[in-house]
């Protein structure tokens, strides 16, 4: 089964990138730009998987995760954070939230495959 | 390391790089406010977003040279942000010259250019890292070396110890006893998830999965834990597991494999036959007995000073992002449908003309147009903000000083022109810098104030865009152009000049009064390129000077490079188009309302007051037997920049006519006076007229290509 990731940036190169790495691999990929919207577009197409970025306008990756958690539909859903941002800091602060695993942009499309299955099979 | 290798790449580049122009103009703009004292959360804030989203890209498209500095100016940013470097003076002078660098970065990531040298301004950036605030915690390492590694999943890797890693997105590595039973040469692999492994979506089933597939298999399961059935929660974690993997993987993707498992679980993986405990020295993640690093509950507290969500200043807009060429096309068609409309105009009998639809058609057209147009507008402010730090280059360069003001960076404009008024803008002010303004010194000695001031500015005037940048520096000195133009042949020594000549010598090809050629405007190109750039947009260029006070030039650049709202007028047998922005109003001349002043130069009488008059039979050596008298003719009253109110004769006014500029230059040389050509409703072609091309022409009575009028 073809497991659908939701992906949210607010650079639309790189969601592009996601989406062209990622669908060479067998996955199907939805995108949204900013923490609002991906909040929205959780709702609309219940992902096998969430990767969000942290620093974007509205809401910002750490109230994302708090707030698909907050969704009992979503408690399991796995979450990775991707951000070129790696300190121990934001990391804590992306697990407390409720995140699953971090990976640090720059991102290597094999790699990337792997980590998401890693949580998502 | 490309992640998608197909052809999508270099679009979503494309892409990449647009953010980055957007990112970089949020981050000078941002810059400049905090260099003029503006300092606030926000604005610190939008800076370090903005190169933070740089830095992304540049290591998705492989842009390391880029991705490097942009890491380092970042970790300073985030320091500024988080109040550890504080934002005064010097610190935002070193930021600006390091967004100068990130620029030169981006243009050469994008151009595939050799990039810029950056090695002072990373030793400054680095600086300020080691000599950041007291109050802040002992520095870890300054700045971490890019995280250039191919996997990119964890440049922490460079870091001096991730087992330290408070919260485990990285393995904690914690030993047990040792085991038995494992498989000779090979790696055991103890796995005890945390309780709360199951928290957050973790699965640590995949883990063990992903073991095995590597060539793992369970020597043990630990089930000591497990409590009662009805103790038992099923979304906890019971199970310590012992897993053995053959020895001819690497620690690494062992590691790697538990990259998302909870952070206080228990890990431990050693070779079998090596003494496991602390014998690789330090920077070799050793499994070790090691407390549990502090518990990630301790950082959560440590709130961040300046939390990025905190920034409803740049409330985003929603946009899309649509290709330009399809706006392009667009414009064309509504080009098509315009000049189609013409036709069918024509076609129609002059009562159905007066009918209700074709008005209403008309005005439609004419409002879809205008919403094309405003697509393609962009506020000028792009072009602008490459102004101060060209300015804080040149000001480098040459010692002087400089204040920049900017007016009307809002004022919006076609996208194409935008484009192409950079480089004359950029020379502008390059010349106003270098021959403009002066010296300190010699500011002071003249009793100005040792900084010079640069004005520039941007307004809308009917249907055209004025830019223009002024300095209160010398002013053209004069005598010297004139020498010079004659000394080079531009002019011939007994020709007689007025002030508003002499200074339009300075745009004539290969003219230059520098002593020396500088090396900032003495480039072979001068004013005479600005011209013609300009010229070729349909604009043109003033030139103001007062000796001793300061120089403006003024480019008036059409607001559009498709539409034209043009008066169809006839000489001899041909018909033309003089833009309706320049009209101002039209006579039929009485017998002696036309009065030759001297020879060559007419005026004519208009309620008291005479303007001079040019015929256009002269100005396009219309043969004298298609000459019409001017009683028999039509003198159009146009406006022109430099000469103010002008005459024009003419034969006949034909109609008003909205009219498709098609350019001449594709296949012409370009004409000074004519401003391209257009297909009207019959099908047959006209000309347009550059009406202050023609008649501020210092020329004026012939046609002369480009840059020789002078």
């Amino acid at each position: 089964m073809t497991k659908l990731i939701l992906t949210v940036d607010d650079s639309a190169s790189m969601r592009m990138l996601l989406k062209a790495s990622l669908t060479a691999q067998g996955f199907r990929i939805e995108g949204a730009e900013d923490g609002a919207e991906g909040l929205e577009r959780m709702h609309e197409v219940k992902p096998d998987l969430l990767i969000t970025d942290i620093n974007m306008p509205k809401m910002d990756g750490f109230e994302l995760i708090e707030a698909v958690r907050d969704v009992p539909e979503f408690r399991g859903t796995p979450i990775l954070v991707l951000s070129t941002e790696f300190s121990d800091d934001k990391k804590a602060r992306a697990r407390s939230a409720g995140a699953t695993g971090w990976i640090t942009k720059p991102f290597d499309a094999a790699k990337l495959g792997a980590a998401i299955r890693r949580v998502c099979p | 390391m490309s992640a998608a290798g197909d052809d999508g790449l270099d679009e979503i580049q494309g892409i990449f790089f647009e953010e980055c122009a957007e990112g970089l103009a949020v981050a000078e703009q941002g810059l400049s406010a905090m260099a003029g004292g503006q300092v606030s959360a926000d604005v610190i804030a939008g800076v370090f977003r903005a190169v933070h989203s740089i830095k992304g890209g540049s290591g998705a498209f492989g842009h390391m040279a880029l991705l490097a500095f942009s890491h380092r100016f970042e970790n300073v940013l985030d320091e500024v942000r988080g109040g550890a470097i504080p934002p005064d003076a010097a610190v935002t002078g070193i930021m600006l010259g390091a967004f100068d660098i990130l620029s030169d970065h981006v243009a050469a990531a994008q151009s595939g250019g050799t990039p810029p040298a950056d090695a002072a301004m990373l030793e400054q950036l680095d600086k300020l890292l080691a000599n950041k605030g007291a109050a802040a915690e002992p520095a870890p390492a300054p700045a971490e070396p890019a995280p250039a590694d191919e996997f990119g999943f964890a440049p922490v890797a460079v870091d001096l110890d991730i087992l330290d890693d408070p919260f485990g997105f990285e393995p904690v590595a914690i030993s047990l006893d040792d085991l038995a039973g494992e498989p000779a040469g090979g790696w055991t692999v103890r796995f005890g998830p945390s309780r709360d492994a199951m928290a957050n979506g973790g699965e640590p089933i995949l883990v063990i999965r992903e073991l095995e597939r590597m060539g793992g298999h369970i020597l043990d399961a630990d089930l000591s834990a497990l409590p009662p059935l009805r103790d038992l929660d099923p979304e906890e974690s019971y199970c310590v597991w012992t897993i053995g993997l053959p020895a001819t993987i690497d620690e690494a993707d062992i590691r790697e494999c538990f990259d998302f498992v909870a952070p206080d679980s228990l890990i431990d993986i050693r070779r079998q036959e090596t003494a496991p405990v602390a014998a690789p020295p330090k920077p070799e993640p050793a499994p070790e007995i090691a407390p549990l690093p502090a518990p990630a509950l301790r950082v959560v507290e440590t709130a961040e000073p300046a939390p990025p969500e905190a920034r409803p200043a740049d409330a985003p807009q929603q946009t899309i992002r649509v290709d330009l060429s399809k706006l392009d096309q667009l414009l064309n068609l509504i080009g098509e449908l315009v000049i189609q409309g013409s036709i069918l105009s024509d076609r129609l009998a002059p009562a159905d003309q007066e009918r209700v639809e074709l008005p209403q058609l008309a005005r439609l057209t004419r409002q879809i147009q205008d919403n094309v147009m405003s697509l393609r507008a962009q506020p000028i402010r792009q072009a602008f903000s490459r102004v101060p730090r060209m300015l804080r280059d040149l000001m480098a360069a040459t010692g002087k000083q400089v204040v920049l003001e900017t007016i009307g960076e809002t004022t919006e404009v076609d996208k194409g022109v935008l484009e192409k008024i950079g480089d004359p803008l950029t020379h502008m002010i390059r010349n106003a810098v270098d021959h403009g303004i002066e010296t300190p010194e010699e500011r002071l000695a003249a009793g100005k104030p040792a900084e010079g001031t640069i004005r520039l500015s941007a307004e809308q005037k009917g249907a055209r865009i004025i830019v223009r940048v002024a300095d209160d520096g010398r002013g053209i000195d004069r005598a010297r152009v004139r020498a010079k133009a004659i000394e080079k042949g531009i002019v011939s020594p007994d020709a007689v000049l007025s002030d508003e000549e002499i200074d339009n010598l300075i745009c004539a090809p290969g003219f230059s009064t520098a002593e020396t050629i500088s090396n900032i405007s003495g480039r072979g190109v001068g004013m005479d390129v600005v011209r013609s750039n300009v010229e070729a947009l349909g604009g043109r260029v003033e030139i103001h000077s007062v000796p001793g006070e300061g120089t403006s030039f003024t480019m008036a650049l059409p607001l559009t490079l498709a539409i034209l709202d043009g008066m169809i007028v006839r000489l001899a047998d041909q018909r033309f188009v003089l833009p309706l922005s320049n009209v101002v109003e039209t006579v039929q001349p009485v017998a002696g309302q036309v009065k030759r002043v001297s020879p060559g130069s007419e005026v004519i009488e208009l309620r008291g007051a005479y303007l001079p008059m040019r015929r256009a039979s002269d100005l396009f050596a219309i043969a004298e037997h298609q000459r019409r008298a001017p009683e028999e003719s039509v003198v159009i009253i146009v406006e022109s920049g430099v000469s103010g109110l002008v005459g024009l004769m003419i034969d006949t006014i034909e109609n008003r006519r909205e009219v498709v500029i098609k350019s001449l230059e594709d296949n012409l040389y370009p004409i000074r006076g004519l401003g391209g050509a257009t297909i009207l409703g019959d099908g047959s072609i006209a000309l347009i007229l550059d009406i202050d091309a023609l008649i501020v022409s210092p020329g004026f009575n012939k046609f002369a290509p480009k840059g020789m009028a002078a």
